[in-house]
């Protein structure tokens, strides 16, 4: 094992950058767009809750790999040319961004109303009390299942290896087959995945112990 | 910091609870059972062969079998090793999952348009080659480029498997092209179609297969390697090599091979099959 290690090392750490750039690429993104498709889910105005509604229902019961092998085969042959890695994290961003807008809205449901209507009757805007006064209230509640979004983002990457993104389950595949040593391979690969989920895990409930 | 700890202490306990597993696991069961006397006995070989790749092995969705080349001389050698009666049963594996399957024993012999290379045969043997392929790629017709040496630009992407010995020969041939791996022939293809790279490369009969299905992509070049096919089977297992071995050449004495080669090669245009007859 160590001999993969010591022979492999330039392979592994291409795949390990690969991997935390799409994760943290994809999570940015799917912070936001999940937010914002969880306020949508639940505004007064009936167009934007059907859309929210629409687009998690879609996206969270499509399969990943589905979603990506889409933008990997078909997004080039009719729009512009992407490759592998862009594509996988596009498909990740949206995979995630539907489940963290469950997440979100059920956070944001859990604030008593009183809550908004207070912030309304004072004069602030709709967006102006998401902003101040609910999502600060929400966040804080959601802050479990969100780190296990997050955990289960960074192990979701693995998609890349599928479109040749270059992250660290297709160098493992590649080291596999190159080393024939199949086992200890993804050993490492595990190993390596751990590293990173690891610390995201531990911040996770480092935060929530804090802000609670 | 106390919980952080406890996490580390159970990881590494896990740790190596696994490197004991795999240092002592791997060898015992297989080894000592021979492949030749289990399969008399049961009267079934098990084979890996390809679901994916055509003329050699590929499912044909209206019965579910798969169909090809390899199974065809898969069934040839099962019924000169077991008699008339004896049964050749087909597990679909890729380049990815052949090695891993034969290892565990869920396949006795692999059957998958592999490659016999020094490396490999540090880990399985080889029985002497039944087919002698040679790499080549496909590329979409009217496409500039004519043969593999065209690929060694920068900006050129070539599509290949993963696992499969081809992608590791256009680094030879073609160091300065990039290469992308895909986990199957099929993806590969798909991936060419929708224009994620310049050229797939692997080997030429497979290439005639995809060409044969599509007449928009070309095989150009001719082959630039030689890679002749070989069946493995697990290191020790002597017994079920050597009688593999006899039982190709009695196939081959006999005519069943030629019989086999024309069923499959003799309307593959650009492939003369005579040339292959043995």
């Amino acid at each position: 094992m160590a001999h993969i290690v010591a022979t492999q090392w330039p392979l592994l750490l291409t795949g390990l950058w690969h991997t935390i750039l799409c994760s943290v690429i994809a999570l940015f993104f799917s912070l936001i767009i999940g937010s914002l498709f969880a306020i949508f889910e639940i505004m007064p105005n009936r167009v934007m809750r059907i859309i929210g509604h629409v687009y998690v229902e879609i996206f969270r019961n499509i399969p990943l790999l589905v979603i990506t092998m889409f933008f990997f085969v078909v997004i080039p042959l009719y729009v512009t040319k992407i490759n592998g890695f862009t594509a996988g994290t596009i498909g990740l961003t949206i995979y995630t961004s539907a489940f963290i807008a469950e997440t979100v809205r059920s956070g944001i449901q859990s604030v008593e109303s009183g809550q908004m209507e207070g912030a309304l009757s004072n004069g602030l805007t709709f967006w102006q009390s998401m902003r101040f006064i609910i999502l600060p209230q929400a966040f804080k509640i959601v802050i479990p299942p969100l780190g296990n979004q997050f955990i289960n983002l960074v192990k979701n990457s693995s998609v890349l290896a599928f479109v040749a993104g270059f992250d660290l389950m297709y160098q493992g595949n590649m080291i596999a087959n190159n080393t024939l040593q199949t086992m200890p391979s993804y050993f490492i690969v595990a190993v390596l995945y751990l590293v990173i989920t690891m610390p995201l895990s531990y911040y996770m409930r480092h935060l929530e112990k804090k802000l609670a | 910091m106390k919980k952080f700890w406890c996490f580390m202490g159970l990881f590494s306990v896990l740790t190596l609870m696994l490197i004991t597993l795999t240092s002592c696991g791997s060898s015992t069961a297989l080894s000592k059972r021979d492949v030749l006397q289990a399969d008399k006995k049961s009267n079934t070989i098990t084979w890996g062969v390809k679901a994916d790749t055509k003329l050699f092995g590929l499912m044909n969705v209206k019965t579910g079998k798969v169909e090809g080349f390899e199974i065809d001389l898969a069934k040839a050698l099962t019924k000169e090793i077991l008699g008339k009666n004896g049964k050749a049963v087909f597990v679909p594996v890729t380049s990815q999952t052949r090695m891993p399957l034969l290892r565990n024993g869920n396949i006795d012999a692999i059957m998958a348009t592999m490659t016999i290379t020094p490396q490999r045969a540090k880990q399985v043997d080889f029985t002497r080659s039944y087919f002698d392929a040679g790499q080549a790629i496909l590329v979409k017709k009217g496409s500039p480029i004519k043969n593999v040496y065209d690929l060694n630009k920068s900006g050129k992407v070539v599509l290949g498997v993963t696992g499969s010995n081809s992608v590791e020969n256009i680094g030879k041939f073609a160091p300065k092209a990039r290469v992308l791996q895909l986990s199957d022939y099929a993806q590969a293809f798909t991936a060419l179609k929708s224009g994620q790279g310049d050229a797939l490369t692997t080997d030429n009969g497979i290439l005639y297969g995809m060409s044969v299905e599509n007449p928009g992509y070309v095989v150009v070049g001719g082959s630039f390697t030689k890679e002749p096919y070989g069946i493995a089977v697990n290191k020790g297992q002597k017994n079920f090599r050597n009688r593999l071995n006899k039982a190709l050449t009695a196939v081959e004495k006999d005519g069943t091979y030629n019989k086999i080669l024309k069923k499959w090669f003799s309307n593959v245009p650009g492939l003369n099959y005579k040339e292959m007859m043995r």
